[in-house]
């Protein structure tokens, strides 16, 4: 069964369709992806999944394990095992990493909160009293989000950009973090415009102009998506563009 | 009531019993202990409506542990005026950090009335950090008028997070002379009918003197919050800023009121201020972690004013 049903997902902004009657389905255990390019709506699909403000006057539907999440706020949906890890992450002044990633598990050791960065790269003595602030590039910030998703351990977690400002490097941790999540028994979800990140899925979905056009095994979606998407023939504007069916 | 009990809810009994801490300890108008140190000169003397304190750090004295003050009273009802004279002697150094504690105040008015010189090359560091009731029935007026002789330097952050602040009106003004560096720090959380006023004020007039002036404040329910924060610099290459960050939450309402003036073409000051509710994404991230609103919201306000 799905785990996450999305069906004829309908999402407008200033009288323009970003989500343009978007259908998928998740299947729990797997890492997908989903890649399109730039104003695809990628980023609106996860914050509308969320239930991120101004992301939800949606029409359509959203099963998640069997419930509509249409009236759920962000927390209930996150403590539904629902959560999101941001293309560009919050800033907080003054709020340490060590308190951060306390915050997305309760009750949390040093120890345990050391674990989870260092799966991620980065040093626990250097990091763990530093704030959540400007002071981090945005690569840290990033690295910090995954941190506390993997001390969460969702059900479901949406990564949008995982590697957006990311060194090569930390791009193979950010990858083995994504394995520790599946094997903490984590349904992933990829968002990307990257063939790269889309590799490390199991299953992907291609999505244009607020909708999925195609979907399945991750190398004929990269196959299709870097010779027909790159670069994308068309405005990801789903009003302009009357040929769908072409992708 | 013995006043000794101040330190208690100040927690300092570490520093009242080491031998070389120095500390002074006021109860409502009375000395109720006090140790001083090399280099220190404490005169303090009792008037009918608190204390009248002179201070001199001698010329080179560094003063290696935090001296600390304790203002308070336990009474419900009181008035606590403080008067006082500090001289921070050329190349001095003091870290003073004072505790001023109200826990029982229903009726209280705590006044500090503070002249502070930091001689040439000097360093003061001073933290103010008040412990008030949950009634809300407290006035505090702390004023201060600081001079920086060449090279001094002066931080002070005024710390207002436990319980309620009833009405606070700080007023702290600073000239800064050549080549010395200010911080004027405020952190204040207010609730209740809470009225906040802060009134902080620097004077760049010496060449490369820099100065930072910062306020957080978080108000709820009906609390309000006035911030006034005024930079001014008149001599070359000052360096200034003004950094303003208020949450409002409920009913609660706040200002800010930067002022900076530049009066030398080689001086430069900028000014931030942000007013408004607790941020979206800041909130939204922490609740997609599994936080309610208001727990976010708490996390969020406690690391602005940590
Ligand atoms: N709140 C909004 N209001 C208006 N337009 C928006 C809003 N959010 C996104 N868009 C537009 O929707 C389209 C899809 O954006 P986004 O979801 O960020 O794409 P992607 O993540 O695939 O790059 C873009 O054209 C973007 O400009
Ligand atoms: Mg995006």
């Amino acid at each position: 069964m799905s785990m996450l049903e999305i069906k004829n997902l309908i999402l407008s902004a200033n009288g323009k369709r970003i989500l343009d009657g978007l259908s998928l389905d998740l299947h729990e255990g797997y890492v997908h992806a989903i890649v399109g390019p730039n104003g695809a709506g990628k980023s609106t699909l996860a914050s509308a999944v969320m239930g991120l403000s101004g992301y939800r006057d949606i029409t359509g539907e959203m099963i998640f394990e069997g419930q509509n999440l249409h009236d759920l706020s962000v927390d209930e949906r996150a403590r539904k095992g629902i959560t999101l890890a941001w293309q560009e992450p919050a800033r907080f002044e003054g709020l340490t990493v060590r308190k951060f990633i306390r915050a997305a598990a309760g009750d949390m050791t040093d120890q345990a909160v050391a674990d989870v960065l260092e799966k991620v790269g980065l040093s626990p003595l250097m990091h763990m009293p530093r704030a959540v602030d400007k002071t981090l590039s945005g690569g840290e910030r990033k690295k910090i989000e995954l941190a506390s998703i993997l001390a969460m351990k969702p059900r479901l977690v949406m990564l949008d950009e995982p590697d957006s400002g990311i060194d090569i490097e930390s791009l193979r941790r950010i990858k083995q973090a994504i394995t520790v999540l599946k094997a903490d028994g984590s349904t992933v979800l990829l968002i990307t415009h990257s063939l790269e990140v889309l590799g490390w899925a199991e299953h992907a979905f291609l999505m244009c102009c607020g909708r999925i056009l195609d979907k399945g095994d991750p190398e004929n979606i990269s196959r299709y998506f870097k010779d027909r998407c790159i670069p994308c023939d068309h405005k990801n504007l789903p009003q302009m563009n009357g040929d769908m069916g072409n992708g | 009531m013995d006043n000794l009990e101040l330190t208690k809810f100040a927690n300092i009994h570490a520093a009242i019993d080491d031998p070389d801490t120095a500390h002074l300890v006021i109860g409502l108008n009375k000395i109720v202990s006090s140790r001083t140190v090399d280099g220190l000169e404490v005169d303090a003397q009792e008037t009918p409506d608190g204390v009248k304190l002179k201070i001199i750090v001698a010329e080179g004295t560094v003063i290696a542990k935090p001296v600390h003050m304790c203002f308070g009273l336990l009474q419900e009802a009181g008035i606590q005026e403080i008067e006082m004279d500090m001289v921070i002697r050329a190349g001095a150094k003091i870290n003073v950090i004072a505790h001023c504690v109200f826990p029982n105040a229903v009726d209280v008015r705590h006044v500090m009335d503070a002249k502070i010189s930091v001689g040439p090359h000097a360093n003061y560091t001073y933290l103010e950090r008040h412990i008030h009731s949950d009634e809300g029935g407290i006035t505090v007026v702390p004023k201060a008028r600081i001079e920086l002789a060449e090279g001094a330097r002066f931080k002070t952050d005024f710390e207002l997070l436990q319980g309620r602040v009833g009405v606070i009106d700080i007023d702290y003004e600073t000239t800064c002379g050549p080549d010395s560096v200010m911080e004027m720090t405020s952190k204040i959380r207010g609730r209740g009918d809470d009225l906040i006023k802060i009134r902080e004020t620097g004077h760049l007039i010496g060449e490369r003197s820099r100065g930072v002036l910062t306020s957080r404040v978080a108000v709820k329910d009906n609390a309000r919050a006035e911030v006034y924060n005024k930079l001014t610099a008149t001599a070359a290459y000052a360096r200034g800023h003004v950094d303003c960050k208020e949450i409002i939450q409920g009913n609660a309402s706040a200002n800010a009121v930067p002022i900076v003036e530049v009066s030398h073409p080689k001086a430069h000051i900028t000014h931030e201020a942000a007013l408004g509710s607790v941020d979206t994404k800041q909130l939204e991230t922490l609740m997609s972690r599994g936080l309610n609103e208001d727990e976010a919201s708490d996390l969020i306000v406690s690391g602005l004013l940590s």
